[in-house]
């Protein structure tokens, strides 16, 4: 049985091999191999250099006693321990959760009505659009904060001038602290899934419209049974890169509550931010990437999952 | 009659839809028209109790005193970072994505795959680890230790593959039979083609390598290396309450990188739906 089973696996990749490189003599494909990698060679310096390599020393450390004077010796899975024992990395872990769950539905659901609304429209008027929900992203994350950090001063702010409610610490308060930084954080987040929606939606086959309004079909019927499956891997990349930065939202924290008030805004992010700088404990800090890293990488699996069994 | 009445509920929703865009779009601008503004306004204007909606009295005080600090070397610095990741990113990235779009060779597969994966990571994950090497190769601290892992990361060879899988094989195997080198291949025939892309990905690295704020964070200490956004966060902290001086280092932050993206923004718009629609 066993012999059986060995060549026939063996038997399999070269078939596939043979389809990949069909009509191709060895000699050529040698010739392309050496081209092709040294063509790729100067980014895959870079991206070996900078990307692998930070990689395998993130995992590495994340297993080490590394602090201020440097290796203190193994710690084994004491740093990951020591995370599920550490109120606040798990105050920052259900800050970042709740980040996550309320600004990756709203900023997609939000990004595809504001799509679905300019696409019908001019060029003109839906580049201007496109544009105007692209700004704060191109304006940058500081200019962004700093201007709404202004906003929200209890004394000299536009937002409690407005209201009339002079003094109200909007940034010092901890139950509302964390909405102002999820509200600033859709402001920066839905440019891009715009820009992806447009023309996503600019892509979507006209003749099966066309077929359905012979049909009778009405507006929402088109957008959900024709639209809406063709934009699907648009949507799961939109879900995949929300999700992404929404976890590591880290400069609105630090520049307008700095985690405060009382661990009320602290993000993951900003907790390895300051484990790593602050206390320079270089271990800890990386086991706390590694598990923000699988936290992410199970998000985005599960998104995966959801959409792909959504679309039958 | 029904139809005539769908039309008057489109109607209605369509001009119902524009109100809120409108709206939304004035509280989208409006961050930037009030750095703008706030940038000329006096230090009584600013602290004043009733909201100021236009500089009554303008003034160049607040660009005065950010102009007493090194605004001009941030201002270099940043541009400095932006062009060299911008230029070292479209070359590597437009060769490495030809190879991986139109080259048939061992490893390929997995290759692809492993850049696929990477982009999925969180980046700033990285960074800490990053910092160390950085410390190690004594790069920590200068412009290098920023622009390099920007060129690292692999969506640019991700979108330039995307473009060019465009090229038809037979122009590539044209110039072969006419003698043409690989090299030779690669600029006269392939780099024309794929010009839109390497616009697109320009811009794009550009701008987010302008806006990279932690990298720069944890990258760069010293006063004269920093960027001017860890310019204007350091003068955040230091002076918390002079939005002035905060408003004119955010202008000056912004209205470049903002006037560059309208300039050049049907490449950028055209750029990131090709790399996410085809991908």
């Amino acid at each position: 049985m066993e012999q059986k089973s060995v060549p026939a696996a063996a038997k399999k990749p070269k078939k596939e091999r043979r389809s990949e490189f069909s009509g191709m003599s060895k000699a050529l494909v040698r010739r392309e191999t050496i081209s092709a990698y040294l063509f790729l060679l100067p980014s895959l310096i870079f991206f070996v250099g900078f990307v692998v390599i930070p990689m395998i020393i993130c995992v590495v450390y994340s297993f080490l006693d590394y602090g201020l004077a440097g290796f203190e010796g193994f710690a084994g899975l004491n740093n990951y321990i020591e995370m599920f024992q550490d109120k606040v990395f798990i105050r920052a872990f259900w800050n970042t959760v709740l980040i996550v769950v309320v600004a990756v539905p709203t900023v997609t659901a939000f990004s595809l009505w504001v799509s679905s609304a300019i696409c019908p429209m001019k060029a003109v008027t839906r580049s201007f659009f496109r544009c105007v929900f692209y700004l704060p992203v191109v304006t940058g994350t500081v200019a962004v904060t700093v201007v709404w950090k202004w906003m929200f001063n209890p004394y000299t702010g536009l937002l409690n001038q407005i209201l009339g409610t002079t003094g109200f610490n909007w940034l010092g308060n901890p139950k509302t602290a964390i909405w102002c930084i999820i509200m600033i954080l859709f402001t920066t987040s839905i440019g891009q899934p715009i820009v992806l929606y447009v023309a996503a939606l600019g892509n979507v086959d006209q003749s099966l419209i066309e077929a359905a309004q012979v049909d009778g079909a009405t507006k929402l019927q088109v957008f959900w049974k024709i639209k809406w499956p063709q934009i699907m891997p648009t949507t799961l990349y939109i879900l995949v890169i929300t999700t992404i930065n929404s976890f590591q939202c880290f400069a609105l924290i630090q520049l307008l509550t700095s985690g405060g008030p009382n661990h009320a805004t602290d993000t993951i992010m900003y907790y390895i931010f300051d484990m790593a700088y602050k206390y320079q404990r270089f271990g800890y800090a990386n086991a706390m990437g590694v598990v923000l890293a699988l936290i992410i990488a199970v998000f985005s699996a599960v998104q995966f999952k959801v959409t792909k069994t959504d679309n039958g | 009659m029904n139809n005539s009445l769908a039309m008057k509920q489109s109607k209605g929703y369509r001009a119902f839809a524009f109100v809120i865009l409108f709206l939304l779009a004035v509280f989208f601008i409006f961050p930037l028209y009030w750095i703008i503004t706030g940038s000329f306004k006096t230090a009584a204007a600013i602290n004043a109790q009733q909201p100021q909606w236009f500089p009554l009295e303008p003034t160049l005080m607040n660009y005065t005193k950010l102009f007493s600090q090194p605004a001009f070397r941030w201002l270099a610095n940043t541009v400095i970072m932006a062009v060299g990741a911008m230029v070292l990113t479209c070359l590597t990235a437009a060769l490495a994505g030809y190879a991986l779009a139109k080259k048939r060779f061992y490893g390929r597969k997995i290759l692809f795959s492993l850049l696929v994966c990477a982009m999925a990571l969180p980046k700033q994950v990285i960074v800490i680890p990053l910092l160390q090497e950085m410390n190690f190769l004594h790069l920590h601290d200068t412009l290098w230790a920023v622009i390099l892992p920007t060129v690292g990361w692999p969506f640019g060879v991700f979108l330039m593959k995307q473009f060019s899988e465009t090229i038809p094989t037979e122009m590539l195997e044209a110039a072969r039979v006419d003698g043409a080198g690989e090299l030779r291949t690669f600029f006269s025939v392939v780099f024309p083609m794929i010009k839109p892309g390497v616009g697109a990905l320009a811009i794009f690295t550009f701008v987010n390598s302008w806006n990279d704020y932690f990298l720069q964070l944890i990258m760069l200490n010293s006063r004269t290396q920093w960027t001017i956004s860890l310019g204007i966060a350091r003068l955040q902290g230091e002076m918390a309450s002079d939005f002035g001086l905060i408003m004119a280092g955010a202008a000056l932050a912004a209205i470049p990188i903002v006037a560059i993206f309208i300039a050049f923004q049907k490449y950028f718009t055209q750029g990131i739906a090709m790399g996410a629609v085809k991908g």
